[in-house]
């Protein structure tokens, strides 16, 4: 029992850290119906820029954190101008494509300025287990997961807050509901892009920051989006509630069928047992867990 | 002048009903597989048939077979790497396991065993769409290499479960140097694409298009939705799966399942992409496009870092190159949202009207 | 908008015609050419930066000081493959064309475009040199005559690991019922090893648990949490990229002392250990190459090559495992060419009398002191029947800031993995019908 715990307590955790990449797909999703595939490649160009900028110029965290956001800043603005604005109307497969296309200028890109090599990012919490959990239960709860988990909850505390109280995050949820009703209603629909995609690139700093300090920032933190999709089908596109709760379920289901069902089938099942999961999931309610049930998915 | 229908009287349904209607076309059409034929196999050297020629045929076919799925059926799908495993992995199964099989046949077979797979994940379709059914095809595209790896049968029990294919052998004629293999390739493409050509015009195929531009219509026009989803799905794999086949038996000869990853597929996309959405011709025109540009990118800028003396650090280059290619790609999609068929098209009405556009 | 279409049509149109007379540049006449299919970007970027660097500064360093080879100059070229099977065989085929003698031998530094490059080597009379990597029943020369899985191969770094582990136990007597877990990338990589690590398994009567780690690896909670209830004495790391790094921090997560982890030598370079930050301190990896600037052939290219501003190379990765490993690699290319000069003179020369070069290839204790490796490699001495030439492995330990050397060079059970792939390369033969027999010069 005590190992079934621990089990389960890890795939939360780590069902998190998924939710943290989905966070950022859900916010463009719902502001501008981009399904937005470079959120990995924009995951690791904010980290790799933070770490960069960190070693670089020896920089304090704050100060690198708040350069970094400020090139994730530039970025969703210039993301806006050049791309989106020049694709409105175009139908959704082809802004995906655009988005996969701006994930292969973000990698090379990144890769041009701060070269290849791995890079160890340290956040200043240790990556080891919390003694008393330890001695009191026998369960492995591991400091750093914990860190993430708080950080993500904040995460989602803030972005809960700049959507329902600020005038901007009315906007925001206005576009969303209907592009043509809030243009109407006198609504900046550019500028509500180049900030909801900012806001996607603060999410996917703090995304790249949890991740490279668990295994160093590298090219394979473009493949945390691999990870983030099966969340976002059973959390529903449009909800950010679904994409902490997908990421739970996603999270600790991964890593129970992994211990438990993986040695009757050879293991190795995680990589697609998420998805499969999702897609039984999905025949059953095609919206996803908090989907919004109008739209249209047959 | 030249390209001009006037004076082309159609007499008979037989003519109007042709796979090209209009007399330039169906020169242009012959001078091109002429050319295929017989011109490339007398000017062309190992490089372009390995490297350039045979993949792209390859690519083209599983382009072809997607795009028969999301631009004619209107269903994203991002697993057509892993319909290409299936149909590799099968064709080279029945080979080994099946005394006597003509290599051809077992080409077809790994094509339908690919058919049978995707109809099972095809299942999904009729509940979900858009990006979900995307995603949802993300767990063939996950699942099925895992299989394939850990089934080591699949493999004949090799120890790495890399498959080896055999040696290509049509009535005692063996396919051996690469301009074989492009010839062999070149006519099952052609054949393969014609019959889409035709396919996507016929019942099935007008049911496929009624599904994609408006399914409830379709469904109260009477159209059977289980049915023609699943079709779509079949055919597409089908294609996918000879072109997985082809893979492995004329292009690389050894594979392992892990070679039809997620890049794959979104190469293939990429190629349907740009080359155009519901397009026969700009299933080619785009694996063209997604398989030289790296290439040429490539040549151009090594080049260029030579010629102006640059002293970029190794690898700049290929950063470089990713980043054109990104550019590129944003580029297109703004530029010519429906791909390259779509310019191609407007080439064609301008030659219409030239040299007397008034 | 419009004029925008014209460009577009008009620069396809260009590339297109550009295309049609492009990488047909020659190289410099009379040169040895060496074609380089590297990668430097994607997942293992980082990895193929290290080694293609080291690979290239010591061609420099044999034009630089020594002229080229008796005489003939080197000259080479690198196409990035991104570690992809089809850029790979695209680069394979144009290094091909850029030169009369063609590219000399390859190193295709990813078992899939080896494996993508099996059946097209012969035919163009190219050797494939896979350093640690590739098919390991290419060992077998005689159905494998273009294949050299040169120094070491998977099944002798799994059965030098057991032998390795035995060693820190006590004796190979004492294995017997302890538990060792293969924490494996869920590949065709990671499968290698697995025939070999059974039998030993059922030779020496220890428990084998083989645990596999989807890719990319990036996240091992679970296989991690079921080491902590299995609870076993050593864990093999048979990993690649990013899931070396995330094994050992999760390891540490866990608790499961690094001391009690021996990597290959896929999982045991400053890529995988910098990442990783402290976790890595005191974890083992099994090597085919020894890490460490003090060797005089590394003195030799910071005094001629990297010193001299010839090289892009950073500082960083002078001396460290992979580079080193690029070094040796391309040194053993030279001496397989300089082993050809004595039988087909002081030319250019092709592959297929290069494959003889290597083929012949004796590189012992004596010639590596001249050729200043000293021990940072074992000898080789390669023939028709071993393709690998030495079978030998080395353990180094990560003390937080480098590799240490803690073994000698050792070898596993060569006898088990000589009839395993005698075996298997017979039945390779079968499926392909091939007569195994030596090639002559």
């Amino acid at each position: 029992m005590q190992f079934f715990f621990e089990v389960l307590i890890g795939g939360l955790l780590a069902g998190v850290m998924y939710s943290l990449v989905a966070l950022g797909f859900v916010l463009i999703y719902k502001a501008s119906g981009v399904f937005n595939f470079a959120q990995g490649a924009m995951v690791f160009f904010a980290a790799l820029t933070f770490v960069g900028l960190q070693q670089k110029f020896a920089l304090p965290f704050w100060a690198a954190f708040t350069c970094t956001l400020a090139v994730m800043i530039v970025l969703g603005i210039l993301t806006e101008r050049i791309v989106l604005r020049q694709l409105v109307n175009q139908p959704q497969i082809s802004l995906f494509m655009a988005t996969i296309g701006l994930a292969f200028f973000l990698e090379g890109f990144a890769q041009l300025i701060w070269g290849t090599a791995v890079r160890p990012l340290d956040i200043g919490v240790t990556n080891e287990p919390i003694q008393w959990v330890m001695e009191r239960f026998d369960i492995l709860v591991v400091k750093m997961d914990v860190v993430a988990a708080l950080v993500a909850g904040v995460l989602v505390g803030v972005l809960a807050v700049f959507f329902n109280r600020t005038r901007i995050g009315r906007a925001l949820r206005a576009v969303a509901d209907d592009h043509q009703a809030a243009l109407a209603v006198g609504i900046p629909l550019k500028q509500i892009w180049a900030i909801v995609w900012s806001v996607a690139g603060f999410v996917a700093l703090v995304a790249g920051l949890m991740w490279g300090a668990r295994g160093g920032v590298q090219f394979a933190l473009t493949f945390t989006a691999l990870k983030a999709l099966p969340v976002l089908i059973l959390g529903g596109f449009e909800s950010i509630a679904g994409a902490i709760v997908g990421g739970l379920i996603i999270g600790a289901s991964e890593k129970l069928a992994e211990v438990y069902l993986g040695p009757h089938v050879g293991g190795g099942i995680e990589g697609w047992f998420a998805y499969v999961m999702a897609l039984l999931f999905l025949l059953v309610r095609p919206e996803g867990l908090f989907g919004e049930k109008h739209i249209d998915r047959v | 002048m030249f390209y001009r229908e006037a004076g082309q009287f159609k007499s008979s349904y037989a003519a109007d009903q042709q796979l090209f209607p209009i007399l330039q076309d169906r020169i242009g059409v012959l001078a091109f597989l002429a050319f295929a034929f017989v011109g490339v196999p007398l000017v062309a050297s190992n490089y372009w048939y390995t490297a350039i020629l045979i993949p792209l045929l390859v690519f083209s076919l599983a382009a072809l077979g997607l795009n028969i799925l999301t631009g004619y059926a209107g269903q994203l799908s991002l697993g057509s790497a892993a319909f290409m495993a299936v149909g590799a992995v099968a064709a080279y199964n029945f080979q080994l396991r099946v005394p006597g099989m003509p290599v051809l046949v077992s080409f077809l077979l790994g094509g339908f065993m690919a058919a049978l797979v995707g109809m099972a994940f095809g299942l999904p379709s009729l509940r979900i769409k858009g990006f979900y059914l995307a995603v949802a095809t993300l767990a063939a595209q996950f699942f099925i290499p895992w299989l394939l790896v850990k089934v080591d049968w699949f493999s004949n029990y090799s120890a790495s479960g890399v498959i080896t294919a055999q040696r290509i052998e049509i009535l005692g004629y063996a396919f051996d140097t690469p301009m074989k293999k492009y010839l062999l390739v070149l006519l099952l493409v052609v054949v393969l694409a014609l019959l889409a050509k035709n396919m996507v015009r016929s019942r099935i195929g007008r049911a496929w298009m009624a599904v994609r531009d408006m399914d409830v219509a379709a469904e109260v026009i009477g159209i059977r939705m289980l049915h023609t989803k699943l079709t779509a799905f079949a055919v597409s794999s089908f294609y996918c799966g000879v072109a997985g086949a082809l893979y492995a038996f004329a292009y690389l000869g050894t594979v392992q399942p892990e070679d039809f990853n997620l890049d794959l597929s979104f190469r293939i996309l990429f190629m349907v992409i740009i080359g155009g959405v519901g397009s026969i011709l700009g299933s080619f025109l785009g694996a063209a496009f997604i398989t030289l540009l790296p290439i040429f990118l490539d040549v151009l800028l090594t080049d260029m870092a030579r010629g102006f003396n640059l002293n970029l650090t190794p690898g700049t280059t290929s950063m470089a190159q990713l980043v054109v290619f990104g550019v590129l790609i944003i580029f297109f999609l703004i530029v010519e949202p429906h791909g390259l068929a779509r310019l191609w098209q407007i080439t064609k009405e301008k030659l219409r009207l030239w040299p007397f556009p008034y | 908008m419009k004029a925008w279409k014209t460009v577009l049509v008009a620069a396809l149109a260009a590339a297109c015609g550009s295309l049609a007379v492009a990488p047909a540049f020659a190289q410099e006449a009379g040169t040895q050419f060496i074609g380089i299919t590297g990668y430097r970007v994607g997942p293992y970027g980082a990895n193929g930066t290290a080694f293609f660097s080291g690979f290239i500064d010591y061609l420099t360093l044999a034009n630089e000081r020594d002229g080229g080879i008796n005489g003939v100059k080197l000259s080479w070229e690198e196409c990035e493959t991104e570690y992809n099977n089809t850029k790979g065989v695209e680069c394979y085929e144009r290094l091909k064309t850029m030169s009369p003698t063609g590219p000399t031998a390859i190193h295709p530094m990813s078992t899939g475009i080896t494996y993508s490059l099996i059946d097209k080597a012969p035919a163009d009379k190219i050797p494939l040199i896979t350093f640690g990597y590739g098919r390991t029943d290419a060992v077998d020369g005689r159905v494998f005559p273009w294949l050299f899985p040169l120094v070491s191969n998977y099944w002798d770094a799994a059965t030098g690991i057991v032998k390795f582990i035995a060693e820190k136990e006590g004796g190979a007597e004492k294995l017997k019922g302890k538990k060792i877990v293969l924490l494996y990338h869920d590949s065709a990589y990671g499968k290698e090893p697995h025939p070999v690590l059974e039998a030993e398994s059922a030779k020496l009567g220890f428990e084998l648990k083989l645990i596999p780690v989807p890719h990319p690896g990036s996240e091992q909670q679970s296989q991690w949490l079921q080491i902590r209830q299995y609870k076993p004495d050593w864990v093999i790391l048979w990993g690649w990229g990013i899931m070396n790094a995330t094994a050992l921090t999760t390891a540490q997560k866990v608790g499961f002392p690094r001391e009690k982890m021996v990597g290959n030598w896929w999982a045991g370079s400053e890529v995988d250990t910098e990442a990783a930050e402290g976790a890595a301190n005191g974890y083992y990896a099994a090597s085919l190459n020894l890490a460490g600037k003090d060797y005089p052939v590394v003195q030799d290219v910071v005094k001629y090559v990297t010193g001299k501003g010839k090289s892009k190379t950073p500082d960083k990765l002078v001396g460290t495992v992979l580079w080193n490993r690029g070094l040796a690699a391309a040194m053993m290319t030279v001496e397989a060419v300089r082993t050809a000069q004595q039988k087909y003179g002081k030319k250019p020369l092709t592959g297929e009398q290069v494959r003889w070069g290597i083929e012949n290839l004796n590189v012992d204790a004596k010639r590596l002191q001249q050729l200043g490796f000293g021990s940072m490699i074992p000898p080789i001495k390669v023939s028709c029947t071993d393709h690998s030439g030495s079978g030998l492995v080395r353990f180094q330990q990560w003390d937080g800031k480098q590799w240490i050397a803690v073994s000698d060079w050792m070898s596993g059970d060569r006898a088990m993995i000589r009839k395993m792939v005698e075996e298997s390369a017979a039945k390779y033969a079968k499926e392909k019908n091939i007569t195994p027999a030596c090639l002559a010069g």
